[in-house]
């Protein structure tokens, strides 16, 4: 087993340095994440090393630990108490660091029922782009003194600083969960998830794959025979690992070569893109794998409320993230001098003007 | 310096003549908001009714160099709308439109001088509700929650303000406007929404709110339990968590704040109780009743010396009266009160409610606590006559340094109320220098000129150096026996 380490001092000499010579750095922690973004550039610094898990209190329901340390162990060490992660970050190949799991911003299945890092993410110290060690909320559920800057850090992909540390609320994990599924055509399998969420069914899932879909619910086995006695068309799904692969995206349809686009958008949102689509989180999330130009998606996208991402493959030069309203994009570039000014950390990885 | 008459000239030029209230007589109701110990009367009062005019506004302003305090409801319990001297007092309260109702996707579009309650009323047909229920809620506004990222009874299970916004529109200083959030579950870009919510009016301001809609649990329930010591009811919090429970609401009153509950609404509580706890499960019917055994179960094992259910509806609605009017009816019992708004981690409730019986002592004066159990927020509730010549100042002493205990033992001066102009100083005990230039610094990204609400939330570098060579006595730090966080 790796030794836990504090290697706060070395990274922030290295941050100094390259600050000094205005080196770019790329940030980089279990590397699962590198496909995601757009094309990285500057000196490998490694945070994996600098790890271990610094409190875990079950019954105030935070966790502390270093940017560095895995997403299983400290999926392990909550479920030893009955806990989790409630935003399910994706593993990708087994691996992710939290940091990354905050840094990337992304979430799993459970999203829509549990949040996402930044609903989630109370704390953080952060080695700034200046080198300074900052420290940022903390590691109460309500704290409302200074703006938020932790949150900030969630998404935003390494640009303002190195989250050395993270204070998360975790959740109590449901005793039980059971997979439904049925075949319908894509519409009747919306409206029976949403009239099911309207009803406060206790969905935790759900996934819909053309006239395939499937559905998680947190409940005891009464109230799951109450459901399907309700519900006649929902059978229970026996096989195991279904929504870990859909959150790791080990499913066959994630391993095509062609552009991989994911889009948010509001659940009832109907999108007639051509390409194969995937969606969860009640239709608020579509995976959609398609040659189709990106400017027309993004248009269509964007007509409903929502908004793309280029999340694997094709053009990593261009931007891959949904372009910014210009006022936003100044705003942006303007706190990103706040904390980096010189541009050292991870430039160009999520918009190319920063 | 500006002047009342030409600038009430110069907004009549471009808001009808109602919305632009500068007579002395007329300034004085918005001379504070609900932290009415602070007052001050603003230069002008604009009240604009539409989204555009609030725009041309804050373009006289800035060309102009005019202070901005945007206001909703005034029902801020930090001085957060307290007016500028020198400024516009901006009333959102004319913006009060829910703007559509969306079933399919369970949002609704409103503006920001929306009542909190009304929003929940207006979508109660369709079997949804806005789940952040501060207890000003009946006349809080969706446009002051965002600006306080608002908390409520209800946090633990269903998140804050931010958790419950999808999508803010914003105007910054110069009137451009940005939209920030999404229509769906994210947002491209660095979650300025999140910077936004809680920013106390100081980076912009918010005129359209895109909230998220749940459906109505199918039932409630809320159990009552009893204990003849603050500490163990501490410890049966802690219980139910680590017993995988996550109560919809999880409350904690001490004696003083039963007694005056008792008292003003005779919500049935025992007035011999050291400390009663409020635990609401929410869900379907079996699963309410599933759980309100287990919640039983562990509160008597965890030594509760009486638990009741609530037998019915009727008396679910008066266990949370008394809870619900906790603060008037505290106020009840002295002429004044004083309402602080600390969060500890849970497991220091028992040292923390210790240290603030001994300062009450030493400052002679009345402290009654409620405590959002769930979430660690402390509700010190303290008792003063303003007659008394130097009683408030008194108090307010007091209040610091509760506040300052809550920082030393690891939380924040504020969970839910902000700081505004009341804890301005406690904020040079939780922040460093650098922190605290950090955001000055993201202030001056959204406002170079720093006109929006200027002087609130963030302490200048010198104002904590003066505030510091007060409190460090002797090179003293308080609290020198608690381990720093």
């Amino acid at each position: 087993m790796t030794m836990d380490r504090d290697c706060s001092e070395a990274l922030q000499t290295t941050v100094l340095d390259a600050m000094n010579n205005t080196e770019a750095l790329q940030l980089v922690g279990s590397g699962s994440k590198q496909f995601f973004g757009r094309e990285a550039q500057g000196a490998i610094l490694s945070l994996a090393d600098h790890r271990g898990i610094i409190s875990y209190e079950p019954t105030e329901l935070v966790i502390t630990a270093r940017a560095g340390t895995p997403l299983n162990e400290i999926e392990a060490a909550l479920l030893e108490k009955g806990q989790m992660l409630p935003f399910e970050p994706p593993h990708f190949a087994g691996r992710g660091t939290i940091g990354g799991a905050i840094a990337a911003g992304l979430s799993g299945p459970r999203r829509p029922w549990g949040g996402a890092p930044r609903d989630l993410l109370l704390g953080i110290k952060l080695l700034d782009g200046r080198g300074r060690i900052l420290s940022f909320g903390g590691q109460v559920m309500k704290n409302v003194a200074g703006y938020d800057l932790s949150r900030l850090m969630a998404g935003a992909l390494g640009t303002l600083g190195i989250l050395l540390e993270v204070s998360i609320k975790v959740l109590p994990k449901p005793p039980l969960e059971h997979t439904l599924t049925f075949s319908s055509k894509e519409q009747d399998g919306w409206s029976l998830i949403h009239t099911l969420l309207r009803k406060a069914i206790p969905i935790t899932a759900t996934c819909s794959h053309g006239e395939q879909h499937k559905l998680r619910l947190a409940c005891n086995e009464q109230r799951l025979k109450q459901i399907q006695g309700s519900y006649g068309m929902l059978t229970v799904d026996p096989q195991d690992g279904f929504w870990q692969a859909l959150r790791d995206q080990e499913l066959d349809l994630f391993q095509q070569q062609k552009p991989l686009w994911r889009l948010s958008v509001p659940p009832a949102a109907k999108l007639n893109l051509p390409g194969e689509h995937l969606n969860e989180w009640s239709g608020g999330l579509h995976w959609l794998i398609s040659d189709h130009p990106a400017s027309e998606i993004r248009t269509l996208v964007e007509k409903q409320a929502g908004h793309a991402i280029l999340f694997r493959n094709g053009d990593r030069s261009s931007e891959v993230f949904h372009p910014l309203q210009p006022k936003v994009a100044e705003l942006q570039q303007k706190l990103k001098q706040v904390f980096d000014p010189k541009g050292i950390f991870n430039p160009g990885r999520h918009y190319s003007h920063y | 310096m500006h002047d009342r008459q030409s600038l009430a000239r110069a907004f009549r030029q471009l808001l009808p003549d109602e919305c632009v209230i500068f007579r002395e007589e007329e300034l004085i109701p918005y001379e504070c908001d609900g932290l009415s110990a602070y007052r001050q009367v603003p230069l002008i009062v604009l009240i604009p009714y539409t989204a555009d005019q609030v725009q041309g506004i804050l373009k006289y302003c800035n060309l102009h160099q005019v202070p901005v305090v945007a206001r909703g409801s005034g029902t801020g319990l930090s001085g957060g709308a307290l007016p500028h001297e020198q400024g516009v007092l901006l009333s959102l309260a004319r913006l009060n439109q829910i703007l559509e109702v969306d079933c399919d996707n369970m949002q609704a579009r409103v503006q920001p001088g929306v009542r909190n309650l009304a929003v929940s009323e207006a979508v109660k047909a369709y079997g949804l509700y806005y789940a952040p229920d501060p207890s000003s809620q009946i006349a809080c506004s969706i446009g002051g929650n965002v600006a306080e990222n608002a908390g409520g009874v209800h946090c633990l299970k269903y998140g804050l303000t931010l958790h419950n916004v999808l999508q803010v529109t914003l105007l910054t200083i110069d009137g451009e406007q940005v939209t920030l959030g999404c229509g769906g579950y994210d947002a491209p870009g660095l979650d300025l929404l999140t910077l936004i919510t809680g920013s106390e009016g100081m980076l912009g301001v918010v005129v359209e709110v895109l909230v998220k809609l749940l459906p109505i649990p199918e039932r409630q329930q809320v159990v009552l339990a009893a204990f003849d010591d603050i500490e163990t009811a501490g410890d049966a919090v802690a219980e139910i968590i680590a017993q995988g429970i996550l109560p919809a609401g999880l409350e904690m009153m001490d004696n003083l704040s039963i007694r005056a509950s008792e008292d003003f609404v005779h919500a049935g509580y025992p007035t011999d109780a050291q400390a009663i706890l409020l635990c609401e499960v929410d869900g379907t019917d079996d699963e309410v009743s599933e759980e309100i055994l287990q919640v039983r179960e562990i509160l008597l094992q965890a030594g509760a010396t009486q638990v009741r259910t609530a037998v019915d509806e009727q008396e679910r609605t008066r266990f949370w009266a008394g809870r619900k009017n906790a603060f008037p009816a505290v106020g009840r019992l002295s002429p004044d009160y004083y309402c602080m708004d600390g969060t500890i981690p849970r497991s220091q409730l028992g040292k923390v409610l210790k240290m603030i019986g001994e300062m009450s002592e030493r400052y002679n004066l009345r402290c009654a606590n409620v405590f959002h159990a769930g979430d660690g927020n402390l509700h010190p509730l303290i008792l003063y006559d303003a007659n008394n010549p130097g009683e408030l100042e008194k108090a307010e002493t007091f209040g610091g340094e509760i506040l300052e205990l809550c920082v030393a033992v690891g939380g924040t001066i504020t969970g839910e109320h902000g700081v505004g102009m009341e804890k301005i100083n406690q904020m040079c005990a939780q922040f460093p220098d650098e922190a605290l230039q950090t955001f000055h610094d993201v202030k001056g990204v959204f406002d170079p000129h720093s006109l929006l609400n200027p002087g609130k939330a963030i302490p200048t570098l010198a104002r904590c150096a003066e505030f510091g060579a007060m409190h460090v006595h002797a090179g003293k730090l308080r609290f020198p026996e608690l381990e720093r966080f």
